[in-house]
């Protein structure tokens, strides 16, 4: 059963009593929360995803609900619990759905540390997966926005997983993290595409999510061989400019953006340098989402 | 006769038993073991009898996750302890290891999977000061800053305020002894200090088999915080595996315990690990160590603490006792820790201060 098959009455209900399971790729998620936002953004952000009532095993116990003491009423918050146990400090009420998904990102994360993980986003045509690790504020969650309403699958906006031992990349569909601009952008680049209700006023400024595209979230099982590394980066008014970025560069880029490189150690470090060695590597400055998908396009088309 | 009932205790004692563990609680396992800090250790368990194939797929990818983190703490411990050995080399005498990061680097079967959170030595109280500064010197920070702490460790504690690499973050305590000096409890440091033994190839030392167990033991009932009790726990039970194939092994216990004024801790260690863990040991030396039991009331009373405060502090080990026992066992390690004039002043203190933490926040 999918999300949408589920009344917007019965999820919320479901969620603030037992529970649901929720499928995201591999991991199964069982959330319980009694908090409208959070039914609202999972019945309208995940209803291409499978939610049961049921399931034999779940890789992470979620759980979102207010504080104890005053906090509950007064100027109210929300607090994660990963398995009964809070790993971070409560938000302010009204960020709850933001919370989820922060949450379920530090569940993914700290869970996969057999993968070489890179903060990044990374989307697949053809088989073939383009990676754009960078730090916040580079663009690349727009970028990936955008791409994925123009016929790329998203994999992921925020976590690229490299499996170790065969370096595919391991899709992680879920909704794209969009922050204070790039809402209003993507929203008049795709008007079709689908976004939550913004959180105001948290750490990264606005932040609205994206529903993913229906398909990206049906293949998640199929894996992608990585074929690019492309660091974007936004510059008003720019033209779009593809430099090639050289090896050596390019391995201390995704080094730099990755989150567990020191875990793996050796296995990390070969991991990153084939996945660097098999991939072409590109700096991307742009200023128009348009031409950042031509050259995309041309990327894609030059790879068949 | 095991009493405990957490699914990760019972697999621990008998890893067989795995092969009947349905998705369900394959589950729980994984939830209670990391609760436990036991998830990579799981993992070694499994993959040292031969049981790997039994893991169900959805559960695979949680070991492994451990067993990476669990591996780049291992290596972690080999690093630091080699800086720990250049930094005081020809300051502090023979750098003895406790604890984990000894048995890691006597490649014991103990260190598989064990996850660490700091490095713990042991060095002569005459060299403590020059040690201390030494490790500042390359790049060691003491972590409490707070008058207070510096003086309750100083003036009390068997070891230095914890001290944090500036640039690896890594976390170093420097003990001078196994308890407090404030304990109710005497062991004499140099006993332990003579007897301990080169580890080969590096350099490092670490204490005689009899006095890892005994540390060990110390730390868990008669010193430390019990939220990871069930590893300390597994910890001892391996150590008595391993050294306890030795007959030697089991009379040299006895003695060290005696020595050493630890009979007490020795005999809960024997108690709670075969309670938990069905460890063996030999009836002789279960004779020898009743000399050092509490009175019957007083047993039947750990027994329901421990039973506890051992188990993985996990929502589906706690039961309605649970918190009481906890707050007991706490209580309890505080007075074994200080007697009550120095104690009560301290505690009053530290609540203090988490309140005043707590609303702040």
């Amino acid at each position: 059963m999918k999300v949408s098959d589920w009344s917007y009455r019965d999820l919320a209900g479901a969620m603030a009593g037992d529970g649901v399971f929720l499928h995201l790729g591999p991991f199964v998620t069982h959330l319980r929360c009694a908090i409208p936002l959070v039914a609202e953004g999972v019945h309208a952000l995940y209803a291409d995803y499978r939610c049961e009532r049921q399931a034999a095993f779940a890789d992470f116990r979620v759980r979102l609900g207010p504080p104890r003491g005053v906090r509950r009423w007064y100027r109210s918050q929300v607090l994660f619990y990963f398995d009964d146990w809070p790993p971070f400090k409560p938000l302010p009420y009204n960020q709850a759905f933001a919370m989820f998904e922060w949450g379920m990102n530090w569940c993914i994360t700290s869970h996969s540390q057999q993968h070489l993980m890179l903060h990044g986003a990374v989307v697949e045509k053809n088989g073939w997966g383009a990676m754009l690790p960078g730090p916040p504020g580079s663009g690349k969650s727009t970028l990936c926005a955008a791409l994925v309403n123009r016929g790329w699958r998203l994999l992921s906006d925020e976590l690229t997983v490299v499996r170790t031992d065969d370096l595919l990349l391991q899709p992680l569909p879920r909704p794209v993290s969009l922050k204070n601009r790039s809402i209003e952008i993507i929203a008049e680049f795709a008007p079709e595409a689908k976004i939550g209700t913004p959180a105001r006023d948290t750490d990264k400024g606005t932040v609205a999510h994206m529903k993913p595209p229906p398909g990206c979230v049906e293949q998640a099982d199929q894996l992608a061989t990585p074929a690019w590394l492309v660091l974007p980066k936004y510059i008003g008014s720019a033209p779009p400019v593809l430099t090639p970025l050289a090896k050596g560069d390019a391995l201390m880029q995704a080094v730099d953006n990755a989150f567990n490189y020191s875990v793996l150690g050796v296995r990390g470090f070969d991991a990153a340098a084939q996945l660097i060695d098999g991939c072409d590597c590109y700096r991307f400055s742009y200023s128009s989402l348009d031409d950042a998908m031509r050259v995309f396009a041309e990327l894609a088309d030059g790879s068949q | 006769m095991m009493r405990a009932s957490s699914l990760t205790a019972r697999v621990f004692a008998h890893p067989e038993t795995i092969r009947s563990v349905t998705l369900e609680d394959w589950d729980l396992l994984i939830r209670q073991s990391r609760r436990a800090l036991l998830l990579a250790q799981l993992d070694a368990l499994i993959h040292d009898h031969g049981l790997a194939d039994t893991v169900p797929e959805p559960a695979r990818k949680h070991l492994d996750s451990a067993r990476a983190l669990a591996e780049q703490n291992e290596r972690i411990v080999h690093w630091e302890t080699n800086r720990i050995l250049r930094a005081l080399r020809g300051v502090a005498g023979p750098v003895v290891l406790l604890k984990g990061a000894a048995y890691t680097m006597l490649g014991l079967p103990a260190a598989r999977g064990r996850l660490f959170s700091d490095v713990d030595i042991l060095v002569p109280k005459d060299r403590i000061d020059a040690a201390e500064r030494s490790l500042m010197e390359h790049g060691w920070m003491s972590m409490h800053h707070d008058a207070y702490d510096q003086r309750y460790y100083r003036q009390w504690m068997h070891e230095l305020p914890p001290m944090r690499h500036v640039r690896r973050r890594t976390v170093l305590d420097v003990h001078h002894n196994i308890l407090p000096e404030t304990a109710s409890l005497h062991p004499d440091p140099a006993r332990l200090l003579e007897a301990a033994r080169p580890i080969d190839g590096t350099g490092l030392y670490a204490p005689e088999p009899a006095d890892m167990v005994l540390h060990s033991a110390t730390h868990l009932f008669h010193d430390g915080e019990l939220e990871h009790g069930l590893r300390d726990l597994v910890d001892l039970d391996s150590l008595l595996r391993h050294f306890g194939r030795e007959e030697q092994f089991w009379s040299r216990l006895v003695e060290r315990a005696e020595q050493l004024d630890l009979m007490r801790p020795l005999y809960y260690a024997l108690r709670y690990t075969h309670r938990f863990l069905d460890s063996v040991v030999p009836k002789d030396v279960r004779l020898c160590v009743r000399s050092a039991a509490p009175m019957t009331a007083a047993g039947a009373l750990m027994d329901a603490l421990f039973d506890r405060g051992l188990s993985p502090h996990h929502p589906s080990c706690d039961s309605r006792a649970t918190g009481i026992a906890r707050w007991a066992l706490y209580v309890r390690s505080h007075m074994l820790r200080m007697p009550p004039h120095l104690l009560v002043p301290h505690l009053v203190r530290k609540s203090i201060r988490r309140r005043k933490g707590a609303t702040a926040e």
